[in-house]
């Protein structure tokens, strides 16, 4: 909302020297949240001229030209820039006449966007100034040549200040208004706030007039199918005027605030509403009373309906649309936009004004059906006075008998059925229950009487009619807030509320945060990526008739998938960095993967009480699973050459290596078996699978080169995805100590050979289980292929490590224990010894 | 033929000035230990003396014995002395030649780093786990009952029409991805038992596109406590508590009223910011508010036994104005050096 401060300056008392800024100061201590000053950035002498004489000359562009001479100050005085009081000036319009009455700008004089007047050359003359078009001094849009100020009804004396004539000096605050204060869209709500802000006093501008109940024009208020059981109108004042001149020129102070509340001057008859409106917070409707035929009826729109509305738009009405009809059918959506074939025009001589209250949902849901927010629309919804329906049509009629020639006539109408306002009983102790600030009763009933409340003592409390305007108080804690936000909320003390022993993070809490943290620890750097995804990037990890959670309204169109895995979004990373020259990259990001549920209608359960067990069972099962997920994503050197050592390129071995570091984290055990799976280069994957229970908590290994060429990246990209969920599931909760043995150990090198299509894997599973007991610890140290060896061939070579718990162990014993391994792979895999 | 030996002080001295001699004469410990026989070992004139010593009469052989034993300890340590001073050198030497470049010493791992808006939320969630406060949780896409409904937001709320809102397919399955983390709050009401202090920091999504200020995609921290007795002090007590650790000793926080369909009373939350780049200030931070009795009613607590507050602030903003990170785009889109210059501290 802006508020032109000569406009608030009316109905409230501004200090001296006020300014948008210190209006805006005192607006936000009430809830009123500052947004920004408005003004038209003009800085003068900028004066009243007469065109005194001018001569026309054609230039080499084509372009004719008006040498004037203009005088800018009366016979004999300074101009107000100090200079002569006649002028030569070139202008390039040429839409005025000898003795015009012009808006000079003297050198020295400033115009919006910081364009500085001065005396210059151009076509051959010195201009000494510039005569101004409105649009130059930011009135209007208007492109028609400069400005005679006889079309405005103006005629003052040359040299007269041009700023203030035109009521140029004004400036707007602007401020946030809250959903729950509609009354604030109006400069009568602002005034009443800064009222309570400041103290200062505080005059009703709906006391300007004195309505009158017109009759005899026939309205029918009737809502056949009301939503959620609230009619579509409870009140519609209707009041005729006529005579008047549609063409009489808007007053520059109209036009000023109204250009300053962000409105364009349109017409008398369309400014005058929309200033009642700006004024009062009373959307108003005028029709041409001569093209309504009939009287009017508010009623939902029928099936099939049409309308055009006053932007030329054909509309097809819904039935839920609350209309305005005449003989004719729908000639308006109510509180949205009026219809155009009873659009006030030039020609028109007669008006009825509409002030109206609809309700705020049905306007709410129409504004939206039909995309036409408007400023109407935008009060409705958060709730109009119904009480000033009648004081809004009375000052409308005013305005248009003072500077449309209007004269009002009886003829009118007056339907209100708006409901009682319900009284809301206020405990004497509740206030303090709730802002913990001992309020006297004294501080109670003045602030709830200040807003405009009806206060009377009760027993134990107090009972409080809101006024009219603020239908947002209908509990207690409003009222508390009125108290509270009135008396200040700087008087509310402080005290820290002592909670209950708390428990700490939960596990999964404390093991998600020990796995990011090892992550960037040990030289992975984590990000965080949209999850919205293209359903072609989502098909890289997934098969493409796979299920997806699907934006109903997604931002960019092709973009409207939720990530069902993690990686795509950190492939686009890498992409991004690629892109910037950072080109060795282990990039990370811990975060939720969405699978969809089944895509079933759910009926909402009502928020007024908590629901069933089974509307909340409907409830949980609506919502998909969504996997706390890792994916990790290697691109270029892991270590890039440095001295005295070559670079390390990614590659599988950081896919695995970065699994084993986020399970030991976690505290889990993890292995891995050569494995195919979608996205995934299909000879360099493994499955990561949790020891004891074998779960599959993911994939580690390289990407397919496939989609690596797709998204810009080198062939070479390794991959890891792991459910974080899956993986804290086998978290252990507590680790059972082993005792450490200190008896000498027994080491042991072993060579097998043993076919090359033989995972290491499971031969050194094998051997770890056969080895028995006095095995501490096995690796495999080397994988060796090539002279001595078959073709299909290889020899791995395990490092065991035997140690017994109770007496030194000797070699024939560990060589016992081998014995028993060798055995067993050989019995497996064929495995011999290599001699 | 043998010469006949002499052990007598002059022919002592004579053998141990021959051997001194050659122990003086030797460069480095190799050629200390080729004349070690020949000067104090097997070879050496001394030894001779000691193998006649045998033989002579026993009234000589005492004195002769004393002569030759002094004899050996002198020679003794002047070898040790001088094969101690090679030793030394000769590590010294060695010392010298392992000499590296240690300005110029390789990283055998790289150094990772935390995205600061992760690490910030574990921070924050630190400080309130620190007053015996809860971390909840919940889920990104969501059940519009618990996004709206149950937080008092009108069925014709502006924001349930595809304005502000992602919205799941199918619209009549009321999915969407949540437009802050107070579904969480609602869900911890409906779970826990009273008394409740959780604070759920977590990813919400807004349909605005991104520039240097908006993104669709950011992060909050919500606080909810729901005791008897709670007021608009308890909340207050709570931020400053929250701000000062967060800015500093002298931080402070001021309310102003406004208006949040899930707190009635409702204010805007400013934080006095003493380390403000360009001096201290104060700056918007997030709403707050006493609990709307219709909120604790949709998780079926009754509003006229328990009373309580909530508060939120966006992880994103908190983050611009703490480590004075200018553009929106910086936090969102993944390039290393952001996260890098954080490391593992804000």
């Amino acid at each position: 909302m802006r508020i032109p401060l000569s406009w608030l300056a009316e109905y409230v008392e501004l200090p001296d020297g006020a300014t948008a800024e210190t209006v805006m100061a005192e607006l936000v201590k009430v809830g009123l949240e500052e947004e920004g000053s408005h003004s038209f950035s003009l800085l003068g002498p900028i004066v009243v001229g007469q065109v005194l004489e001018f001569v026309e000359e054609e230039q080499s562009n084509g372009k004719t030209i008006r040498w004037c001479q203009v005088r800018v100050a009366p016979v004999g005085s300074k101009a107000a820039d100090g200079g002569e009081d006649v002028r030569g000036i070139v202008c390039g319009a040429r839409n005025f006449e000898i003795n015009d009455k012009v808006v000079v700008t003297l050198p020295g004089a400033v115009l919006p966007g910081d364009f500085k007047i001065a005396a210059r050359s151009t076509y051959g003359h010195v201009s000494d100034g510039m005569i101004a078009s409105a649009r130059e001094l930011g009135i209007s849009d208007d492109h028609e040549g400069i400005l005679r100020l006889s079309t405005i009804g103006l005629d003052p004396e040359a040299g007269t200040d041009a700023l203030a004539l035109l009521h140029l000096v004004d400036e707007a605050a602007e401020v946030n208004v809250t959903p729950d204060r509609g009354y604030c869209f109006s400069i009568r709500g602002i005034a009443r706030e800064f009222s309570h802000a400041t103290g200062a006093k505080f005059t009703d501008p709906v006391d300007k007039v004195t309505p009158v109940r017109g009759a005899g024009f026939e309205v029918q208020v009737s809502d056949k199918s009301p939503i959620r059981g609230k009619a579509g109108s409870t009140k519609f004042v209707v009041r005729s005027a006529s005579g008047l001149d549609a063409n009489a020129q808007t007053p520059a102070w109209m036009v000023s605030r109204l250009k300053l509340s962000g409105m364009r001057s349109i017409s008398i008859v369309v400014d005058i509403t929309n200033y009642v409106m700006l004024e009062y917070g009373q959307p108003i409707h005028a029709y041409d009373q001569a093209k309504v035929s009939g009287g009017l009826t508010v009623r939902r729109a029928n099936a099939g309906e049409k309308l055009v509305t006053l932007d030329g738009q054909t509309r097809s009405l819904h039935v839920e649309d609350l209309v305005i009809a005449d003989k004719s059918g729908a000639i308006g959506i109510a509180g949205v936009m009026g219809g155009q074939s009873t659009e006030v025009s030039a020609t028109t001589t007669a008006v009825l004004i509409e002030s109206a209250n609809f309700d705020g949902v049905s306007i709410a849901r129409s504004a939206r059906r039909h995309k036409l927010p408007s400023e109407a629309s935008k009060r409705f919804e958060r709730g109009v006075d119904p009480q000033v329906a009648e004081y809004a049509a009375a000052r409308v009629v005013q305005l248009l008998e003072e500077l449309a020639g209007a004269k009002a006539d009886a003829l009118g109408s007056f339907f209100d059925a708006s409901p009682a306002v319900t009284a809301v009983a206020l405990p004497a102790t509740f206030a303090e229950s709730i802002t913990g600030v001992s309020y006297t009763a004294a501080e109670i009933t003045g602030t709830l009487t200040a807003i405009g409340c009806v206060v009377s003592t009760v027993q134990d409390g107090y009972q409080v009619i809101p006024p009219s305007w603020r239908p947002d108080l209908s509990t207690k804690a409003d009222l508390v807030e009125e108290v509270a936000r009135i008396s200040g909320y700087d008087r509310i003390p402080s005290r820290l509320p002592v909670a209950p022993p708390g428990r700490g993070l939960t596990k999964r809490q404390k093991l998600r945060r020990a796995i990011i943290n090892q992550l960037a620890s040990t030289g992975h750097t984590e990000v965080l990526n949209y999850p919205f995804l293209t359903p072609a990037q989502n098909s890289y990890f997934a098969e493409d008739n796979s299920e997806r959670v699907v934006l109903a309204n997604a931002m960019q169109e092709d973009v409207n998938e939720l990530r069902l895995s993690i990686l795509p979004g950190l492939l686009e990373a890498a992409k991004r960095n690629l892109s910037r020259n950072l080109t060795d990259l282990a990039i990370y990001e811990v975060g939720l993967v969405f699978v969809p549920s089944n895509k079933v209608a759910v009926s909402l359960p009502s928020g007024t009480k908590v629901p069933s067990n089974s509307e909340l069972e409907a409830l949980h099962a609506s919502v998909p699973q969504q996997p706390l997920t890792l994916g990790a994503v290697f691109v270029g050197d892991r270590l890039s050459a440095q001295v005295g050592s070559k670079s390390v390129k990614a590659s599988y071995l950081d896919a695995i290596q970065c699994a084993r570091t986020a399970a030991h984290a976690a505290g889990v055990e993890v292995y891995f078996e050569q494995s195919e799976v979608i996205g995934f280069h299909p000879g360099r994957t493994a499955v990561v699978k949790a020891k004891h229970s074998g779960t599959v908590l993911g994939y580690a290994g390289e990407l397919h080169p496939e989609i690596a060429a797709e998204n810009d990246l080198p062939r070479q990209v390794a991959v890891l995805e792991i459910n974080l969920d899956l993986l804290i599931a086998c978290a252990p909760d507590l680790i059972q100590a082993a005792p450490v043995h200190t008896f000498p150990a027994a080491t042991q090198d072993l060579s097998l050979v043993l076919k090359q299509s033989i995972p290491a894997g499971e031969v050194l599973e094998l051997l770890r289980l056969s080895a028995g007991e006095l095995l501490e610890e096995i690796s495999l140290v080397d994988d060796y292929r090539g002279n001595n060896l078959a073709d299909d061939e290889k020899s791995l070579t395990f490092a065991l490590r035997f140690r017994a718990s109770d007496r030194t162990l000797t070699q024939a014993e560990a060589s016992v224990s081998r014995d028993a391994a060798v055995a067993a792979a050989n019995a497996k895999f064929g495995a011999t010894i290599r001699t | 033929m043998s010469e006949k030996i002499q052990i007598n002080q002059a022919s002592v001295d004579a053998a141990v000035a021959d051997a001194l001699k050659l122990i003086e004469a030797a460069t480095d410990l190799a050629s200390l230990k080729s004349i070690k026989a020949s000067a104090i070992g097997e070879g050496s004139k001394i030894a001779s003396f000691s193998s006649v010593l045998g033989k002579l009469p026993a009234e000589e052989k005492a004195e002769a014995g004393k002569l030759i034993t002094a004899a050996r300890n002198k020679l003794n340590e002047a070898f040790s002395s001088k094969e101690a001073d090679f030793y030394k050198d000769e590590q010294a030497q060695k010392l010298i030649a392992e000499t590296v470049d240690v300005t110029a010493a390789a990283s055998t791992q790289v150094l990772g780093a935390r995205h600061p808006l992760s690490l910030l939320q574990d921070e924050i969630s630190d400080i309130f786990i620190g007053m015996g406060w809860e971390i909840a949780e919940g889920p990104e896409v969501e059940s519009e009952w618990f996004n709206f409904d149950a937080l008092n937001f009108d069925a014709d709320h502006p924001a349930r029409a595809m304005q502000d809102t992602f919205f799941v397919e199918p619209v009549e399955q009321h999915l969407v991805l949540r437009t802050h983390t107070s579904p969480v709050q609602v869900r911890s009401l409906l779970e826990r038992d009273l008394p409740v202090y959780v604070l759920c920091p977590g990813r919400v999504f807004r349909t605005d596109e991104l520039d240097a200020t908006h993104t669709p995609v950011f992060h909050q921290v919500e606080g909810l406590a729901v005791d008897n007795g709670l007021t608009m002090a308890d909340l207050k007590g709570t931020l400053e508590h929250f701000a000062r650790i967060m800015f500093g000793p002298d931080a402070k926080i001021r309310l102003r009223p406004s208006y949040f369909p899930f707190t009635e009373p409702s204010a805007e939350l400013d934080v006095w910011h003493p380390g403000a780049k360009g001096g201290a200030r104060w700056v918007e931070w997030g709403g707050c508010g006493m609990v709307n009795a219709n909120v604790l009613r949709a998780a079926g607590i009754d509003p006229e036994l328990y009373s309580g507050f909530a508060f939120g602030m966006g992880i994103e903003r908190t983050l611009m104005f703490r480590n004075d990170v200018k553009d929106m785009h910086d936090m969102v889109e993944a390039d290393v050096r952001f996260s890098k210059q954080f490391g593992m501290v804000l």
